[in-house]
């Protein structure tokens, strides 16, 4: 039964891992650059959701979709002013940008919203927590809704990409930009599409996070950030599934590493064996090991 | 018309020096974050000793004039504004009201001979010199951290609060494993079960591990010896879990009510060390409360409190040593040193003593969380 409890606690955990890695994997895999400011995309949409809830009293769905617009925006616009003139430049300045554009992020949160953590209202979601096993086990409502969310999030971008036009675009911009350009695909607007729906994926990781783990304050979106990053590489960075896997095997290891190891060690354990899974196979679980031309 | 003016001058100014002659002058100084990031700190103990000052000017015998001097909760600015108030003639110093610009200003004044209170510096560096033991002439108003563990264990075995401990601490701060260390020792020592303890750090959001540990472990009593951010996702998570044990936090608990967002029903029943509880019925806390609010117009917490005791401290030391007007700052300090060790003050934090060390010894006072607010623990 204990066991079982720290795999629920795990895969609620990896939940949340998967749902940021979705985000990180996506930009990756079409924009090829690691949009390392992503994790604060998540903290801001925490907050915007926080604000909407608290101070504007609007309902949790419209809550969402006021979140999710707020960063569908400012997604849009930080490609747009920060990324977009590096698009020629090697991608290490793009990187570096990136990480500017992360502490940009969490300063203007504590400007705006102050240094005091706040604590995520449980309104939000309003699932109640179910009870297996006679209450030895039990599943929080949040983990389920996470859980479900990642699911449907997983199987339309799938479809969007594979179906869809721009879908198509993107995997086109993502193989080779400059025959994407040729064929007369606008490769900017295709970055600036997934943008928007990586920031807006942001918005519904951060109300997830958040409410699984309910404190917000300017740097709540940094070290889950560098977890999820972290579950994309180990599923394979670029593909879809693979961030799921990444994250929600991530999420269990570390449960499972914290209560059978050491709670001290166990953020190493978790790096550890992405090490050894790096070795083993070097583009990640689900990815494709691609040869290059030189 | 221009000698009677003249005349009514003199009599003014002997008149004033008369009444200087029955009041000992004093000018103190306040450092603490009036701006910045830890104003809240700041200002509270700005307001508490304002408050003090006002009274004591009121009652006769001292006039204390009570300069400010901000320290931004930065250690550089500690260091101007430690200048600033020697400048403007100040003998004594209330402060700082934050642990790290108190220790790098503590160690001047240790060389300059310049006695300091600080309300609620509570690290054990403030009062150390080096390896040379004490400085001797900086004294606390709160405890020191480690002493918080000693007793918060002492307050759980005396009123029976749980018999089964279990401890979650954050090991990348030392002031959580200060507390835990001394705690643990004193536990031990009492016949206090310690079952087990978990550790996590400031990254930390997800405490599920932790919170089973202890439910697993049967514990009864769990001591949280942190900030009442990492207190409010533990206390979450247990709820989660509904797993009820009797929490018990330090002074970086006192703020869970306040965070924005949280659920205060989580809180309730939590116990905190505290010295000073704003709802107490006690006739001097009211007092204190009553005038707080009216000149700040909010509840004064235990920052303020502290600040408050901290200038009655001073006042009865140079009562005892028997400071005059214009003394200089080395002769303050001397005097004061051997008064503070030999004072007994009855403040609004409880009954002080210090010892040469500069620590303070009084009773710890615990506070429950009921209905949202803190109330003395009745037992």
């Amino acid at each position: 039964m204990i066991f079982l409890d720290n795999l629920v606690n795990g895969i609620s955990l990896g939940s949340i891992y998967a749902i940021i890695a979705l985000g990180y994997t996506m930009v990756y895999g079409i924009a090829k650059m690691l949009n390392f400011a992503h994790g604060d995309v998540i903290m801001m949409g925490a907050y915007i959701a926080f604000c909407a809830l608290q101070y504007w009293n609007l309902p949790p769905f419209l809550a969402l979709v006021v979140a999710m617009l707020a960063c569908t925006v400012m997604g849009v616009v930080i490609e747009g002013l920060a990324y977009r003139p590096l698009r020629q430049a090697a991608s290490l300045a793009v990187l570096i940008t990136a990480i500017g554009m992360s502490y940009l992020l969490q300063n203007l949160a504590l400007m705006i919203w102050g240094a005091n953590p706040k604590s995520f209202p449980s309104s939000m979601i309003s699932i109640p927590t179910i009870s297996l096993f006679g209450g030895q086990l039990k599943i929080a409502g949040a983990t389920l809704v996470t859980i479900l969310a990642n699911i449907v999030i997983m199987v339309a971008l799938t479809l969007f990409t594979s179906k869809t036009k721009t879908g198509k675009a993107m995997r086109c911009v993502s193989e080779d930009r400059g025959a994407a350009s040729l064929m007369g695909i606008n490769v900017n607007r295709t970055i600036s599409i997934t943008f928007a729906i990586g920031s807006a994926l942001a918005a519904v990781a951060g109300i997830l996070l958040c409410s699984s783990y309910p404190t917000l304050q300017p740097t709540t979106g940094s070290m889950p950030g560098i977890k999820a990053f972290t579950a994309a590489v180990f599923g394979g960075i670029g593909s879809i599934p693979g961030a799921m896997l990444g994250g929600l095997l991530l999420g269990v290891i570390e449960i499972f590493g914290k209560a059978y190891i050491s709670t001290e060690l166990g953020d190493a354990i978790v790096f550890a064996v992405l090490i050894i899974v790096l070795l083993v196979k070097p583009a990640g679980l689900l990815g494709k090991t691609v040869r290059e031309k030189v | 018309m221009k000698k009677f003016l003249a005349f009514a001058l003199a009599l003014a100014l002997c008149l004033t020096s008369v009444a200087a002659l029955a009041e000992v002058e004093l000018t103190i100084a306040h450092i603490g974050p009036t701006t910045g990031p830890a104003a809240l700190y700041g200002l509270a103990t700005l307001h508490g000793a304002e408050i003090a000052v006002q009274e004591i000017n009121e009652a006769g015998e001292f006039n204390i004039t009570l300069v400010n001097e901000d320290d931004e909760h930065n250690v550089e600015k500690a260091v101007n504004a430690y200048n600033a108030a020697l400048d403007a003639g100040a003998v004594a110093i209330i402060g700082n009201t934050t642990s790290k610009p108190c220790e790098a200003v503590s160690a001047l004044a240790v060389e300059d001979r310049v006695i300091m209170i600080t309300p609620s510096a509570s690290s054990e560096a403030v009062l150390e010199n080096g390896d040379d033991g004490y400085k001797g002439n900086v004294f606390q108003v709160c405890f020191t951290d480690p002493n918080q563990g000693l007793a918060s264990a002492e307050y759980i075995v005396e009123h029976k609060l749980g018999e089964k401990a279990f401890v979650i601490y954050n090991n990348a701060d030392v002031y959580s494993i200060g507390i835990r260390d001394t705690f643990n020792a004193k536990a031990a020592e009492l016949g206090l079960e310690v079952v087990g303890e978990e550790v996590f750090n400031d990254e930390t959001t997800d405490f599920t591990v932790q919170v089973s540990k202890a439910q697993e472990l049967g514990a009864d009593i769990v001591f949280l010896p942190m900030y009442y951010t990492p207190a409010s996702l533990i206390l979450q998570t247990a709820a989660a879990r509904e797993y009820k044990p009797v929490f018990f936090g330090v002074d970086g608990m006192d703020g869970i009510l306040g965070i924005e967002g949280f659920d205060t029903s989580l809180a309730e029943g939590v116990m905190l060390l505290t010295p000073f509880v704003a709802t107490s019925e006690d006739p001097a806390v009211k007092s204190f409360v009553e005038k707080y609010e009216a000149a700040y117009g909010e509840t004064p917490i235990q920052f303020a409190a502290d600040a408050y005791d901290g200038v009655y401290a001073l006042v009865a030391a140079a009562k005892e040593a028997g400071i005059t007007t214009g003394m200089s700052v080395e002769e303050v300090c001397e005097a004061l040193i051997p008064a503070m060790t030999t004072i007994t003050v009855d403040g609004i934090t409880g009954s002080m003593t210090w010892d040469e060390t500069g620590a303070v010894t009084k009773t710890p006072m615990a506070a429950v969380i009921e209905n949202g607010v803190y109330v003395i623990d009745a037992d």
